[in-house]
């Protein structure tokens, strides 16, 4: 165990702003990606069944 | 003959939408726990290193990041030329597809490398070769995004998007020789085929193990965009009309 408490964890040895700076971009993109795919799969998928985009 | 047909059966838009329909929450769950387990190893296992401290976590995402926006720009240049040669529309979507993935693993390796480089060498930034050139890998990615949103016909813009990636492919061996062709501030291979690791082996697991699941990932998120492109693109044709029928019916 490399951590005794919360606020070690947290500060990563003074790095914290740079290893969280790190992880939390690469966790939003991973999150974004996703959704915005999934989207773009609901947007064609509603083209489709629906042409016009009218009321049905 | 038969392994022939066989072998382009999955080249049909209609059988890769069913097969990677299954597929994706299996991706994605595999890509989830491996993630999680390698964070695990990552932080809770790996020892803290001897010359940078804790700054040297950023190591197990951007290594793998870094590796996945190379090897994803090969990937979608072989489909793209796949898709020139064999005139197979299925491969040039899955190239588009590629194409955002690569340009997101692109932008987080530099992202990821910056927060590094500012505790260990102090700039966010160098003018060096190895840097340099993966900023020009995200301009190919986005290049060739921009170009093939850019021509209405769709099979032109396939065309023109094969060739710049197939010509931007020479960058992807400038980026991975540039630390031994180059004096650079960037540190040369974190591993080699020939040599021994030079780290521990938690370290060398845990990003291991984050390469796995960024792969699960690419597969899942690729797959996804894939199918929204083939829905896109072949809307008019029956087995999509078929398919907007049954899913219409289900939910009455």
């Amino acid at each position: 165990m490399n951590w005794n408490n919360l606020e070690g964890f947290i500060s990563m040895g003074g790095y914290g702003l740079y290893v969280w700076g790190s992880y939390a971009m690469v966790l939003l993109w991973l999150a974004i990606e996703p959704y915005a795919a999934w989207r773009r799969q609901r947007n064609a998928q509603q083209e489709i069944s629906n042409p016009t985009g009218w009321p049905q | 003959m038969s392994t022939s047909i066989k072998l382009f059966t999955f080249a049909a838009p209609s059988t890769f939408y069913k097969l990677s329909g299954y597929l994706i929450p299996w991706l994605y769950c595999l890509s989830i726990a491996v993630g999680l387990t390698a964070l695990y190893v990552g932080f809770f296992i790996a020892p803290t290193d001897a010359t940078q401290g804790e700054a040297y976590r950023i190591i197990f995402v951007h290594v793998p990041a870094a590796w996945m926006s190379m090897v994803l720009y090969l990937v979608m240049a072989m489909w793209a030329a796949i898709g020139w040669a064999f005139n197979a529309r299925l491969a040039y979507m899955v190239a588009r597809a590629i194409a955002p993935t690569g340009a997101i693993f692109t932008f987080l390796a530099l992202w990821t490398g910056a927060f590094w480089g500012k505790p260990t060498w102090g700039t966010w930034w160098v003018w060096d070769a190895r840097l340099t050139s993966e900023l020009i890998l995200l301009f190919l990615y986005l290049g060739y995004m921009a170009l093939v949103e850019s021509i209405d016909d769709v099979r032109r813009s396939d065309k023109a998007g094969a060739l710049l990636a197939l010509i931007g492919v020479v960058n992807v061996p400038i980026i991975y020789f540039s630390v031994r062709w180059w004096s650079t501030l960037h540190q040369g291979a974190t591993i080699s085929m020939t040599a021994a690791p030079k780290m521990a082996s938690t370290m060398l697991t845990a990003m291991l193990l984050m390469t796995i699941a960024f792969w699960a990932y690419a597969f899942a998120v690729v797959f996804m965009r894939t199918r929204a492109i083939i829905l896109e693109r072949e809307k008019n044709m029956g087995w999509v009309q078929f398919l907007s029928q049954q899913n219409k019916r289900k939910k009455q």
